[in-house]
């Protein structure tokens, strides 16, 4: 089996599987009935996403397991998500922040991983990408509204802005699969797409009236498997059914 | 109630529709939000191509109350219809 390659599948796949599951939990809870569909349209998006790559992982792993499998049966320390999708819905003004952050650096990602030279990813990027401007759209539009809104809303985005900042760091970290990956033409070398990144977060910021936030040291372990307390609360929900009922179908 | 965002009407041509209809109503505080909340609430399921939106208050609606008058007039005149016509059989799609 081509270990690194599972790996890398497996960590640009979890971001989205979290992510999509964090966006869910919003079902029927959403502030208002349009806000909950497309909440729950950007969990769809990712759950499509997170398929395609599962499927592909296990064919690579290629020893009988499932793309449900890879998707419930993992524990705690097997997910290699990156910390910001975990963090949980505090607040809607939380739930904007974490989605911009992620989707800035998501759309950078997919548009590079275009280019891989493995082309079952390379097809996997170009249909999602996008997806993942439309939600970069949405959730851009929501910081800006919140942030150039009532002093209400401004100070609760600032304040999730503030405390998502220490996970954005995180998304530019390589782990050894990224840089086996990136050496075979196959990965995204995504310490390339950090200043960019920050230009672009930053100039959104400015716009929406914000502050963006000065850190000099950031949180990470999600890539290596070493989750903050959320991830585990979220799993227990995510896989009660098939821990429950295993090889449940329906 | 007045907490509540404006109301919009939603317009919606489908894929193989040639004019837009009526698909429902939201809330939106914008018409840009209007668009991003028509877009997931009504062509989520691949309805459509083009959305229109706007505000409910700048429709005029004609009243039920006059019903009789404004309709029924038309109800006994068969003859606005052109139904009254030999069409020859070298005419088609008629």
């Amino acid at each position: 089996m081509k270990e690194n390659l599972y790996n890398y599948i497996l960590g640009i796949a979890d971001n989205s599987l979290i992510l999509g599951q964090r966006m869910g939990e919003l079902t029927g809870h959403g502030p208002s009935l349009e806000i909950d569909i497309a909440c729950t349209n950007i969990s769809l998006d990712l759950f499509g996403q997170v398929r395609s790559y599962y499927q592909y992982a296990a064919k690579i792993a290629g020893d009988g397991r499932t793309e449900d499998d890879i998707a419930m049966l993992r524990k705690e320390r097997d997910y290699l998500n990156v910390l910001l999708v975990e963090q949980p819905n505090t607040d809607f003004a939380y739930t904007i922040a974490r989605q911009y952050l992620f989707d800035v650096y998501h759309a950078m990602f997919l548009t590079a991983l275009q280019s891989s030279h493995d082309i079952t990813l390379s097809a996997i990027a170009t249909k999602s990408i996008k997806e993942v401007s439309y939600h970069q759209r949405f959730s851009s539009d929501w910081i800006k509204r919140l942030g150039d809104g009532t002093n209400e809303s401004k100070l609760k985005i600032q304040n999730a802005v503030n405390t998502l900042w220490t996970y954005t760091d995180e998304l530019f970290h390589q782990t050894e699969a990224d840089k086996a990956m990136v050496t075979e033409h196959i990965g995204v070398d995504v310490t390339q797409l950090k200043k960019a990144y920050y230009q672009k977060v930053t100039s959104l910021l400015t716009e929406a009236a914000l502050e963006v936030p000065k850190l000099k040291w950031f949180q990470k372990g999600g890539k290596s498997g070493i989750h903050t307390e959320h991830l585990g609360y979220l799993l227990s929900d995510l896989q009660y059914m098939q821990r429950t009922y295993p090889n449940m179908e329906w | 109630m007045k907490k509540n965002w404006p109301l919009w009407e939603v317009f919606v041509r489908s894929k193989n529709g040639l004019e837009h209809r009526h698909f429902g109503s939201l809330h939106a505080a914008d018409e840009d939000m209007a668009l991003e909340n028509a877009r997931d609430v009504y062509t989520r399921r691949n309805e459509g191509v083009s959305i229109w939106v706007v505000k409910s208050k700048h429709i005029t609606a004609s009243n039920p109350e006059h019903h009789g008058e404004l309709f029924e007039p038309a109800q006994d005149k068969v003859y606005r219809h052109p139904t009254f016509y030999d069409l020859p059989d070298e005419v088609k799609h008629m």
